[in-house]
C-alpha cells in the first residue's frame, strides 16, 4: 500500500512540510525540502523517529539545585518516558562539568545522559 | 561613588550583550565592561535547556546553557570586564552611566554604549483578562526558570495561553516532569512559535491545540480552579456559545515579548512603535550618537543565531564609533515597512552600500515576492518561497550612493506571486 505524508521537519527553524510517498519499506521524497538535512530527517522520521532529549538531574550540594542534561544522541521516541523515568531516579554530587556524562546506556538504548552545565559547589558563606 | 572610564560599556550579559563585547574588543576597543543584574551571565540561555541553539550558526546543534558557556569562556579569555549583580540606574547624553552593585555606586564614562538590555514578557494585565486574582498564574519564562533553575513545579493541570516558542516549549517540559497539559489556546488562527516546535512539543504529545481561541474568564479563589475559553472570529470578537470550561491549577502566558528600553526612553533615544526597540542604523547606532542597540531589546528575535550575528556587528561598530562619529550625518535614508511587512530594521541608512536588513512578516504566506521600492522605482524585487511571521526574513540590499544625494524614504514590501 503506498501513502503519502507531510512530515515538518524539525532540523532547523525554518520547518518545511516535506512531502513523502511510503510504500513499506520504501520511502520516496516527492519535494518540499529545501535543503537535504530534509531528505534525512523525513527517513528516520517514517521509520524510527528520534528526538533529542532535554530535562534536569538533581545536584547534591551545589551552587544550584539541578543540573540541565541532554541526551548524548536522539532518543527513540517510544523510549522518551522510560528513559526519564530512570533519569528521575538519579542525583549526581556537584561540582559537575559541562560534558560529563551523568548516566550511561540509559534505558539500555547504548545513548548516555551528559550534564549541559557546569555547576559549581555551594558557597558556604 | 566610584570612577571608572572604558570604551566600550555593554549593559547586559544575555547572548547580545556578550557577543557585542566579544565582537567590541576583537574589533580594537581596548576596555570592555559588561553590566548584568543577574549574578550569572547568559541571561534567559541557562533556563533554556532544550536543544537547537547555534544550528544556523555553527551547524551544530546546542542546549541553552551550553551555548552560553561557549560565550562566557571566550569573554574571560579576552579580559573583557564583566561586573554581575550590577544594576544600570541610568546614563546620560554625555555617556556617563550610573550603576550599582555590593561595592558601591558607580560612575562609569563610556565613549560608546551598547544596549542589550533584552526583553520582558507580556503579563495577564497586557491583555486584560477578565475574572479573579488567585495563585498559579505565571508567564511561561518565569515557570520555565522555576522548573529548570530552582526545581519548582508551578502547578499540575496546566493551560498555556499564547503560542510563542517559549509556550511551546514549556508545553513539553511540563509533560516531562510529570504534568496534564489540557491544551494550547491561541488567538490568532495560526501559531506564533516556529513550526519545529509545534511538531516536537505539541503533536508528539498529542496536546491540543485550540487555534482561533481566547481565554474569557479566570475563576478560583485561592489558587486557579477553571478557566473558560471561547472561540473568536476574524475581528477578534467572541463567538458566544462556544465557551469551554477547562478545569486546571495553573494557567502559562506565553505572549510575547516587549523590548526593555526605559533606559534609552530616559535619555530620549527614539524608539520604533513597531519593533518597540531603538530606531537604529545600519551601524546599529540608535538615534543618540555613541549609543548601539543589539539583541532583544532592539527587536524581539525568533533565534540566538540570527540575534548574535546582529550584535557582532553592533559591537564592532560600537568599537569604531569614533570613525563614524566623523561622518558626515546629514542626508539619512528612512526605511518604511510597506504592505505586508509589520516592521523592518534598519530604519535608517545613513551611507550607501551593502546593508543588511531584517524584516518580519505581517502574515504566513506560502510564496511571495519583496519588493524594495525607492522613489516609486523598484530597487529590488526577490522570491520568497515562505513568509512566515514566526520567522524573520534577513536580506541584504546594495544601497547606491544616488539614493543618499536627496533624502528619500525606502519602502520595503511583500506581495503574492
Amino acid at each position: 500500500m503506498i501513502a503519502e505524508k507531510n512530515i515538518t521537519c524539525i532540523v532547523c527553524p525554518i520547518g518545511c512540510k516535506i512531502l513523502v510517498r511510503i510504500d513499506g519499506m520504501k520511502l520516496e521524497i516527492v519535494g518540499g525540502n529545501k535543503c537535504k538535512r530534509g531528505i534525512e530527517y523525513a527517513k528516520n522520521e517514517a521509520f524510527d523517529p528520534r528526538r533529542m532529549l532535554t530535562t534536569s538531574v538533581l545536584v547534591n550540594g551545589g551552587e544550584w539545585p539541578i543540573v540541565s542534561v541532554k541526551s548524548s544522541k536522539p532518543v527513540p521516541k517510544e523510549k522518551l518516558f522510560s528513559i526519564l523515568k530512570e533519569i528521575k531516579r538519579k542525583a549526581v554530587n556537584a561540582p559537575v562539568k559541562s560534558g560529563q556524562t551523568i548516566i550511561e546506556n540509559v534505558a539500555n538504548t547504548d545513548i548516555s545522559i551528559v550534564a549541559t552545565k557546569t555547576v559549581k559547589n555551594n558557597k558556604i558563606f | 561613588m566610584i570612577y571608572h572610564s572604558a570604551d566600550v560599556v555593554v549593559i547586559g550579559g544575555g547572548p547580545a550583550g556578550l557577543a557585542a563585547a566579544i565582537s567590541a574588543k576583537k574589533s580594537g576597543a581596548e576596555h570592555v565592561v559588561l553590566l548584568d543584574r543577574n549574578s550569572w551571565l547568559g541571561g534567559i540561555l541557562p533556563q533554556c535547556i532544550h536543544d537547537g541553539f547555534g544550528v544556523e550558526e555553527t551547524g551544530v546543534s546546542m542546549t541553552g546553557p551550553e551555548y552560553a558557556e561557549k560565550y562566557i569562556e571566550v569573554a574571560e579569555k579576552q579580559d573583557i570586564v564583566m561586573m554581575k549583580e550590577t544594576v544600570v540606574l541610568q546614563f546620560d547624553k554625555k555617556l556617563e552611566i550610573i550603576a550599582v552593585n555590593k561595592t558601591g555606586l558607580h560612575q562609569i564614562k563610556a565613549s560608546a554604549i551598547v544596549l542589550a538590555m533584552g526583553c520582558r514578557e507580556r503579563t495577564r494585565w497586557n491583555v486584560m483578562i477578565p475574572g479573579d486574582r488567585p495563585s498559579g498564574i505565571y508567564t511561561a519564562g518565569v515557570a520555565q526558570a522555576f522548573i529548570n533553575l530552582y526545581n519548582i513545579m508551578p502547578g499540575k493541570n496546566v493551560i498555556i495561553l499564547g503560542s510563542g516558542d517559549v509556550g511551546l516549549i514549556m508545553a513539553r517540559r511540563l509533560k516531562f516532569e510529570g504534568a496534564n497539559v489540557l491544551g494550547v489556546v491561541e488567538v490568532l488562527p495560526y501559531v506564533s512559535g516556529l513550526p519545529r516546535n509545534v511538531v516536537q512539543c505539541l503533536e508528539d504529545y498529542d496536546i491540543p491545540l485550540f487555534l482561533n481561541h481566547k481565554v474569557i474568564c479566570i475563576n478560583g479563589r485561592e489558587r486557579v480552579e477553571q478557566v473558560i475559553i471561547a472561540q473568536v472570529d476574524e475581528k477578534m470578537n467572541v463567538i458566544y456559545g462556544t465557551e469551554k470550561k477547562i478545569g486546571c491549577d495553573t494557567l502559562l502566558l506565553s505572549l510575547g515579548l516587549i523590548p526593555e528600553n526605559e533606559l534609552a526612553k530616559n535619555v530620549g533615544i527614539e524608539i520604533d512603535s513597531s519593533t518597540g526597540g531603538p530606531t537604529v542604523n545600519q551601524y546599529f547606532e540608535t538615534t543618540l550618537s555613541g549609543v548601539f542597540a543589539c539583541g532583544n531589546c532592539l527587536q524581539v528575535y525568533d533565534t540566538v543565531d540570527v540575534l548574535v550575528n546582529d550584535a557582532k556587528n553592533a559591537g564592532k561598530s560600537a568599537a569604531k564609533n569614533s570613525v563614524i562619529q566623523k561622518k558626515n550625518k546629514k542626508v539619512v535614508t528612512k526605511v518604511l515597512p510597506g504592505r505586508g511587512v509589520r516592521y523592518v530594521v534598519p530604519q535608517i541608512i545613513s551611507e550607501p552600500g551593502k546593508v543588511h536588513f531584517t524584516l518580519r512578516a505581517e502574515k504566513p504566506r506560502e510564496s511571495s515576492v519583496l519588493y524594495v521600492i525607492a522613489d516609486n522605482k523598484e530597487l529590488l524585487k526577490k522570491r520568497l518561497p515562505w513568509a512566515n511571521p514566526a520567522n524573520i526574513i534577513g536580506i541584504d540590499i546594495d544601497i547606491p550612493s544616488e539614493l543618499m544625494i536627496r533624502t528619500c524614504n525606502l519602502e520595503v514590501m511583500l506581495g503574492d506571486c
